[in-house]
């Protein structure tokens, strides 16, 4: 197996008694779009500040571009781009002057950094803003002046930080086609989100990720689909009953009450076992509400994977231990 | 290809030259200083103590002349003391997670904010020796060319090498802070023992026992006794107390002005490597 972009192994960090990171292992290929999908405070941002050096390990090794984290962390930063979460930008400080400073901050040479701002200017749509100081710039221009800075030393590897947070639905779709547009360049980029649908949308492989562990890996559609074909909720007048007999039922997996009443529960095929379902609860002198039958969404994923409910179970831990797939 | 800390030093420029009303205003501030303090002072000042007869051959230099050079000292510590908060700022708001995350090593950036706090103190010295001249104070009295020019850099040095010093020590408070209110107080109290315990304003020999001690181990002390040297000349009278410098004074001084930047570079370097901002 050849080396990933990024290979991290056992990573772990704590604050104090708190562990923030709690041993993470995974692989990001190159050429990929790599996230961390997880919750606020699920250790992402830690996660990200240790691979891009700003932290420093406590134990576990991380390998970026071929460069240790820990043993050579000059040659990782020159490897790397990084968009941070804050906006990091001098708000006196022009849209130009902001990319010459970080391309003399990585000791580009002038003719290759003024040839290279005209570049990543035009990709991320800023020409007219050249001469404009940032804090006249939008949220979402400032958000692709920071890309374009990310970009400015040609790196392996993009690392960015929940970066679409705080922008408009519009924004966030058009900052989605310029990460698209990075990555078909030839950029690996790894990112951190807590929105389903950027993970899902920008992905080739997501991690979900929560207390600081990794819980699932996988590509968007192998993740929807450890749910099963489809998602199956009823609300009835005698939920544990009612449990009893659909549990019976083939392929049904991961049946259990929700907080808000509803009986949650997958299956391979909902549309056949539905008829015969009702029939039986009906049999049984059950009242039946409502029925509803969806394709799992990534937000289902999320759900199932980081909601307390589920990842108690039993059933739940084995479903994650079966996928993984690029497992190492 | 440009030396690291040029980096640094190019970006502090742009904001300095960018901010028309905080330049104008730190360049008048010393001339606002030296124009009513100063001419007050030496009218009160001057009736007195031009009655005190003066040993043989020893010039008397007047109040606005001697609080010349303490005005000049005076800029310099409180714009170096007071650099540091950009620094805070960047760590909060800025680009401090930019540098911090580059290949730029630590040294790099303290030298290049070093570099700007000391063209900035510069282009205030020489702006108050200019305006103070033009409004009588009496520096470099009978000086031939030579010899002013000489004086000129020889201020420039003094006032450099102690800028340096006192941005370090802010640049080390700054990184380590976490609030703007906090870095305020803490070099609002440290600005005032080191100006008023210092012979700035008037001379130290009256001082009582422990001030007089703080005032001998004061760096602004040094600076001044450095700039009045050169200004004014190695012996004179002013405000009834009476300045004598050797060569050897001044060396040692410039050279206890060495050591402690030298100890705040230390410093500085040691809370830079200890900085995390995520």
């Amino acid at each position: 197996m050849t080396a990933g972009t990024i290979e991290v192994r056992d990573l772990r960090h704590a604050y104090g008694d708190f562990v923030a990171v709690d041993g993470l292992s995974f692989s990001v290929r190159e050429g990929e779009i790599f996230s961390f999908l997880g919750p606020n405070g699920a250790g992402k941002s830690t996660a990200i500040n240790l691979l891009i050096t700003l932290l420093t390990i406590q134990s576990g090794s991380a390998v970026i571009a071929g460069y240790d984290v820990a043993r050579e962390p000059a040659r990782v930063r020159e490897s790397i781009g990084i968009v941070f979460q804050e906006e990091t930008l001098d708000r006196d400080m022009t849209a130009w002057e902001t990319l010459e400073f970080h391309g003399m901050l990585y000791n580009l040479d002038r003719e290759a950094r003024r040839k290279r701002i005209d570049e990543l200017l035009a990709l991320v749509q800023l020409e007219a803003k050249r001469d404009t100081l940032t804090k006249h710039l939008s949220g979402g221009m400032k958000r692709r002046l920071e890309i374009a800075r990310g970009l400015m030393t040609r790196p392996k590897v993009l690392f960015l930080d929940e970066p679409t947070i705080g922008l408009d639905p519009q924004t966030r779709m058009r900052m989605w086609d310029y990460i698209r547009r990075v990555n078909r360049e030839g950029t690996t980029i790894f990112l951190t989100t807590h929105y389903m649908d950027e993970a899902d949308q920008l992905s080739d492989r997501i991690s979900i990720i929560d207390h600081g562990k990794i819980i699932a890996t996988g590509t968007p559609w192998e993740l929807k689909n450890t749910l099963g074909k489809d998602l199956l909720y009823f609300e009835t007048s005698d939920n544990p009953k009612a449990i009893a007999i659909l549990r019976e039922f083939p392929t049904v997996r991961n049946i259990n009450e929700k907080k808000n009443g509803f009986i949650a529960m997958v299956s391979e095929d909902g549309t056949h076992l539905l008829p015969g379902m009702m029939e039986r609860l009906i049999g049984e002198k059950i009242d039946v509400a409502t029925v509803n039958m969806k394709k799992p969404s990534m937000d289902d994923v999320f759900l199932h994977y980081t909601g307390k409910e589920i990842r108690d179970e039993e059933t739940g831990k084995r479903v994650i231990s079966n996928i993984r797939p690029g497992g190492r | 290809m440009a030396p690291g800390f040029y980096t640094i030093y190019w970006r502090d420029m742009i904001r300095y030259f960018r901010f028309k009303t905080l330049l104008f205003s730190s360049l008048l501030q010393p001339a606002i200083w030296l124009a009513f303090f100063g001419i007050a002072m030496a009218a009160n000042f001057d009736q007195l103590y031009t009655k005190i007869p003066v040993p043989a051959g020893v010039v008397q230099v007047g109040y606005l002349t001697f609080m010349g050079a303490g005005v000049i000292a005076m800029t310099t510590l409180f714009t170096s003391l007071f650099s540091g908060i950009v620094i805070l700022f960047d760590k909060n708001w800025g680009l401090m997670r930019e540098i911090l995350a580059s290949p730029l090593r630590r040294e790099n950036i303290i030298a290049g904010l070093g570099l700007s706090g000391v063209t900035k103190s510069i282009i205030q010295a020489i702006i108050i020796m200019g305006f103070g001249m033009l409004i009588g104070v009496g520096f470099f009295p009978g000086f031939t060319p030579l010899h002013v020019l000489v004086s000129f850099f020889g201020i420039l040095a003094f006032v450099s090498v102690f800028a340096i010093g006192f941005i370090f020590l802010s640049a080390a408070i700054a990184v380590s802070m976490e609030s703007p209110e906090g870095l305020q107080g803490v070099i609002t109290l440290l600005t005032m023992p080191i100006f008023f315990a210092s012979n700035a304003l008037y001379p130290t020999a009256g001082f009582p026992e422990v001030l007089r001690i703080i005032a001998s181990w004061n760096p602004l002390t040094y600076l001044i006794n450095g700039i009045r040297y050169y200004a004014i000349g190695d012996r004179f009278v002013s405000l009834g107390a009476e300045y004598t410098f050797t060569g050897m004074d001044i060396a040692v001084s410039f050279l206890a002005l060495v050591l402690f930047t030298t100890l705040m570079f230390l410093l500085a370097l040691w809370r830079f490597r200890k900085a995390v901002v995520t």
